[in-house]
């Protein structure tokens, strides 16, 4: 059954049977796992990328003459071409930059593009449920170059409140917000928040590390500017992350680390760095795992993402109902109860156990949920908490995942009276 | 689930639910110390009242997960009213008991089983050590008592 190249139409028991981490035993049971928000698990046909890579073809990318060495860049270069379609960029390849995660993206635009374009009385504006992620580098810029970090308020209701927005938005130049929290689930209006950013001359920043794999992404629909991912969490490899930008933005960006790979020519008396996209890949770049990030699109494209979303809402809808019905308030949901404009992320602070102790009995049934504050630290304070024990869905994750929490939840709700 | 039993022994969750000594003391005469787990957020403060070289009262405060919490009240039981080096002896030893091998806690006659048998109570928290992760949860209250201490030293 479990061929690879088999999934042409979405059956989550066929990506689950495709997917060889799920087939582990933990402390006697099948795994469950539920942190596909942290990182999902790859399938076989992106393991098999990797691994043909390094078996027949395993060169460095760029300047290689002989065969494998061009297979090796073309592999490369076909990963940028496979990311441009899957997001719709406008100018393709050209504005793909990859980078060692979404992590990196950001600091690559708050230090290339943030340092260069913005100083003292500039405005960049978050929202209080960012991952740090989409914090600290801009931290690090207020403490450089002086501007002001501010941050869009979270209502009651776990979204964005924009009651305030016109006041907010004054000095701001750019917006820089999640499409998806990690920690909530919500998803935020982009498009509304993008319409907003313009109308005001500043631009927009989107950290889709929790987007991209589970509903389609299109950054022309959703007229952004900026669009940060990692590859791990839609399927594919660690090591290996995304900034997309317009093509006119990314010409008038400075580099940002410097070596090999980013020059266009370099003499004892200094440098000139290439132009595109490689200007900001110094060093050699991850290259199996541009080949593994190919494969995921593929496998992904094969599962429709509008499938992938179709599914997450189905098991959110599901495990809020019966968490519900299980524990009633004993196990308070941290995030929106209506799954529109909501992913499969559902955080949970069981009423007298810790996070760490829920996840801890959870271990016990092969059960892998993460307990913390999720890099999330504003967002945790703004709802009073230290830690949730969360749990995620992936496309592989069926309502038999749910099952075993319930009964996991149970026994943790038991054991601590 | 044997692990597990290891792990949350009735003792552990009896201290967690029902902490011992929790509250404040008032500085000064009493000193205040804070330690912090940054990875999971766990907090713990101790307020030490030191007369003539014994630690005549203490108080914790704090949140975190029943490891973290159970093991601050098992502290501070187990050290109020005892002389500094008698606690600094019992800090030591615990904190040897979380980094003993797994091996050497299953079997019943090695050397660290002495310091156990010392430990009373506290001997419910060596479970803890087979779980790795959450051994720096267990040591929180621990390292914080000691910092205190230090400071305490170190003012004249
Ligand atoms: C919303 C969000 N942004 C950014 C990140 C950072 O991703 P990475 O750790 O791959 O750089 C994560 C994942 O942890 C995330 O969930």
């Amino acid at each position: 059954m479990a061929t690879g190249q088999s999934v042409t139409s979405f059956d989550p028991r066929l990506v689950r049977a495709d997917t060889p981490a799920l087939a582990r035993i933990i402390n006697g049971r099948p795994i469950t796992y539920l942190d596909s928000a942290a990182s999902s698990l790859p399938p076989r046909p992106v393991i098999d990328a990797m691994s043909r890579h390094y078996e027949r073809q395993h060169a460095n990318v760029h300047r290689g003459v002989y065969q494998t060495a061009n297979e090796s860049t073309q592999s490369y270069e076909g990963a940028r071409e496979a990311i441009a379609r899957f997001i719709h960029a406008p100018d393709g390849a050209e504005e793909i930059v990859f980078t060692k995660n979404a992590t990196e993206s950001f600091n690559l635009l708050a230090k290339s593009w943030g340092a260069k374009n913005l100083g003292v009385g500039d405005v960049v504006l978050l929202s209080v449920m960012e991952h740090h992620a989409n914090i600290v580098p801009w931290f690090q810029l207020r403490d450089a170059v002086g501007i002001e970090v501010r941050f869009i308020p979270v209502g009651d209701d776990y979204r964005l409140d924009l009651s305030n927005i016109e006041e907010l938005m004054k000095g701001v130049r750019l917006v820089s917000v999640t499409a998806m929290s990690n920690v909530l689930g919500t998803v935020t209006p982009l498009q509304e928040l993008a319409r907003i950013a313009h109308e005001h001359g500043a631009l927009i920043a989107v950290d889709a590390a929790q987007l991209v794999g589970h509903a389609p992404s299109n950054v022309v629909d959703l007229d952004v500017d900026f669009f940060m991912f990692s590859a791990h969490k839609m399927l594919g490899p660690t090591g290996l992350g995304v900034l997309w930008t317009r093509r006119d933005i990314l010409a008038e960006m400075p580099p940002f680390l410097g070596g090999g790979g980013m020059i266009a020519d370099v003499s004892t008396s200094g440098y000139v760095p290439a132009k595109g996209p490689t200007r900001f890949e110094a060093g050699t770049p991850p290259i199996a795992e541009a080949a593994g990030l190919s494969a995921a699109v593929t496998f992904l494209e094969g599962l429709g993402m509008q499938n992938i979303a179709q599914h997450d809402r189905d098991l959110t809808r599901d495990a809020l109902a019966r968490i519900d019905d299980e524990f009633g308030g004993r196990v308070r949901i941290i995030g929106p109860r209506d799954t529109e404009q909501r992913g499969g992320v559902i955080s949970m602070d069981v009423e007298g156990v810790h996070a760490h102790d829920v996840a801890q009995v959870l271990d016990q049934f092969g059960v892998c949920v993460r307990p913390g504050h999720h890099c999330a630290k504003p967002l945790m304070k703004r709802f009073n908490l230290t830690a949730t024990a969360r749990a995620s869905f992936g496309p592989y994750s069926l309502v038999s995942d749910t099952d075993v929490l319930i009964e996991a939840l149970n026994d943790a709700v038991k054991l601590f009276g | 689930m044997s692990n597990l039993e290891d792990l949350y022994r009735e003792v552990i969750l009896d201290h967690y639910r029902s902490p011992r000594n929790r509250g404040e003391l008032e500085t000064p005469p009493a000193h205040r110390v804070e330690g912090f787990n940054p990875l999971c957020g766990d907090e713990v403060t101790a307020y030490l009242l030191v007369d003539d070289g014994v630690l005549t009262d203490i108080k914790m405060t704090g949140h975190g997960c029943s490891i973290s919490q159970s093991s601050s009240s098992l502290m501070s039981a187990a050290v109020k009213g005892k002389p500094i080096e008698q606690v600094r002896a019992l800090i030591t030893t615990f904190k040897k008991l979380m980094t003993v091998h797994e091996s050497s806690i299953e079997s019943t006659d090695s050397a660290p089983l002495q310091d156990v048998r010392s430990l009373g109570e506290l001997a419910a928290l060596q479970g803890v050590v087979k779980f790795p992760v959450r051994i720096k949860c267990a040591t929180l209250a621990w390292n914080t008592l000691n910092q205190g201490l230090d400071e305490l030293d170190a003012t004249p």
